[in-house]
């Protein structure tokens, strides 16, 4: 679980995160969604201590990371697994050799053990044959799919994802947001995902913060957000006419969910 | 003005002294400097190899002509001696220095800056990864360790290039040239010359790395900080050598 106290990041005397204070949940799928400029990625990037915070805690299991030492930081980073907006990954390394760094980095496992975690790893996210291309050989699914391997081959405990659907097609962006439910159940790992991807929100959040200008302007889950009453929320939520038409419909037939609406891949199509 | 170079003085210093500590992972750290012995010195063989037999040339001709047009006779051997020193003491570490700047400096500003504009130096960060130590220290040992044998290998070319020119012009005979390559010369001018290199490594791989490491925004950006960095570390060789002359010949 990790608790954020009164959060507060200033740049050059401007205020960007205004006091934000919320939980996030082990085993569920965390999102923090808001308009661009509404202070997400400061969050993201606050939360990991990128960014030092100008006040506030972050408790990870009771561990305040902004009270840290260097040394105690890089300790509990080993437990942080993340999904860079842009993959992230190493392109002087193979699909393989980015997916066991963390490995190589962080443990003492024998060559054998950690190509056994590896193969284990890429079968999970369907990778298995892209092993030994390079991330400017392979698609952007498939760089999303090497850096949630990544992420995830050192089972941590934390699971940190920066818009994992930017510059995705639908299809592909759903396979994403299946694979990150599935491992957050499988791991049980605390996954805090930052995200403008209506689709995502409305089928993963288990947990949905809204931001819109640095301040918590809302929390829930995907279920109230149908009949949230925030107008800044409802505004954001539903500004495509698609989404309008989909409330309208769900509020007519007295629905909170539209899980059973969104068409999901089958088994046999993930491995695209 | 000031407050930004000193600054600027102060990260390097915060990033070199991230950057000297041991190896997170020993095993990590050996492959990547074997990699980056390949990439920044022995790709640089060729370079140094062509550039030092045309300078040795180059420089035993010009020597043979300023002989020639002194007042008083100089024998040919000193036209031998004459290329060896100036190849020991100024062209070698320096001048082959200031182009691996130019080749070994832009490379590692870029390929750093590139890392850090795709977020991939975040990742490190992020994942634990002491990014300065696991990314500059692998370049500048693979550095201070390449380029004294680059540069002993520049001298020795120079030479050869210079007593082929002697073959070819037909300015002055083989034996003339050989005997004055083994004419005395104090061994400080060695020492001189190799302390020199090692300086100038260090400079080559940390004022391009630190450039790379602190780019900001994109492409346009990793460009600027490249050719920045070359410039800076040309500067610095040539004021570091300033100082290594004063403190060593003098």
């Amino acid at each position: 679980m990790i608790e954020v106290k009164d959060l507060k990041k200033n740049f050059d005397g401007t205020e960007i995160l205004k006091g934000i204070t919320t939980t996030f949940e082990t085993g569920k799928v965390n999102l923090i969604i808001g308009q661009s400029g509404s202070g997400k990625t400061v969050f993201l990037k606050s939360l990991l201590n990128v960014y030092e915070p100008t006040s506030g805690t972050i408790l990870f299991d009771g561990r305040d990371i902004t009270k840290m030492t260097p040394l105690e930081k890089q300790e509990l980073r080993a437990e942080i697994g993340t999904v860079f907006q842009g993959s992230a990954l190493f392109d002087s390394m193979t699909v393989l050799d980015n997916i066991s760094f963390p490995l190589d980095m962080f443990t003492n496992l024998t060559y054998r053990e950690k190509k056994k975690r590896v193969i284990e790893v890429m079968g999970r996210v369907h990778l298995e044959n892209a092993s030994k291309k390079y991330p400017s050989e392979i698609s952007g699914g498939m760089q999303k799919r090497v850096a949630i391997a990544r992420a995830i081959v050192n089972n941590p405990k934390y699971l940190f994802c920066d818009e994992p659907n930017s510059g995705l097609d639908p299809y592909t962006s759903n396979i994403i947001d299946d694979l990150l439910l599935e491992i957050t159940k499988e791991y049980n790992t605390t996954t805090i995902i930052n995200s403008h991807d209506m689709n995502s929100v409305m089928t993963i959040g288990e947990k949905i913060v809204y931001l819109r200008l640095g301040v918590k302007e809302w929390e829930g889950n995907k279920d109230i957000l149908i009949t949230a009453g925030n107008k800044n929320l409802i505004d954001f939520v539903y500004s495509s006419e698609l989404f309008k038409e989909l409330r309208e419909y769900l509020l007519d037939h007295n629905k909170t969910s539209i899980e059973n609406i969104i068409t999901k891949p089958k088994e046999n199509e993930k491995d695209f | 003005m000031l407050k930004r170079l000193f600054e600027h003085i102060g990260t390097y210093i915060i990033l070199v002294g991230n950057t000297l500590r041991a190896p997170q992972k020993m095993k990590v750290f050996m492959k990547d400097l074997m990699r980056e012995i390949y990439d920044l010195g022995v790709n640089s063989f060729g370079l140094v190899v062509f550039t030092s037999m045309f300078v040795g040339a180059v420089v035993a001709i010009q020597m043979y002509n300023n002989f020639n047009a002194s007042s008083f006779p100089i024998p040919n051997a000193f036209v031998g001696y004459a290329t060896k020193v100036v190849l020991i003491l100024e062209f070698s570490p320096t001048i082959i220095s200031l182009i691996l700047a130019g080749k070994v400096g832009s490379y590692i500003a870029s390929s750093i800056g590139t890392m850090r504009v795709t977020e991939q130096i975040d990742a490190l960060d992020i994942m634990g990864v002491n990014s300065a130590n696991y990314l500059i220290l692998p370049k500048i040992l693979a550095c201070v360790i390449f380029n004294p044998l680059l540069i002993a290998l520049s001298i020795c070319v120079g030479i050869i290039g210079a007593y082929f020119a002697g073959e070819f012009t037909g300015n002055w005979t083989s034996a003339e040239f050989i005997s004055g390559v083994q004419m005395y010369m104090p061994t400080l001018f060695i020492s001189y010359a190799f302390i020199k290199t090692l300086v100038f490594a260090f400079i080559i791989a940390t004022i391009p790395a630190y450039f790379g490491y602190n780019v900001k925004g994109g492409s346009l950006e990793v460009g600027r900080a490249s050719t920045q960095a070359v410039v800076w570390t040309m500067v610095f060789i040539i004021i570091s050598e300033l100082i290594l002359t004063q403190m060593l010949l003098s």
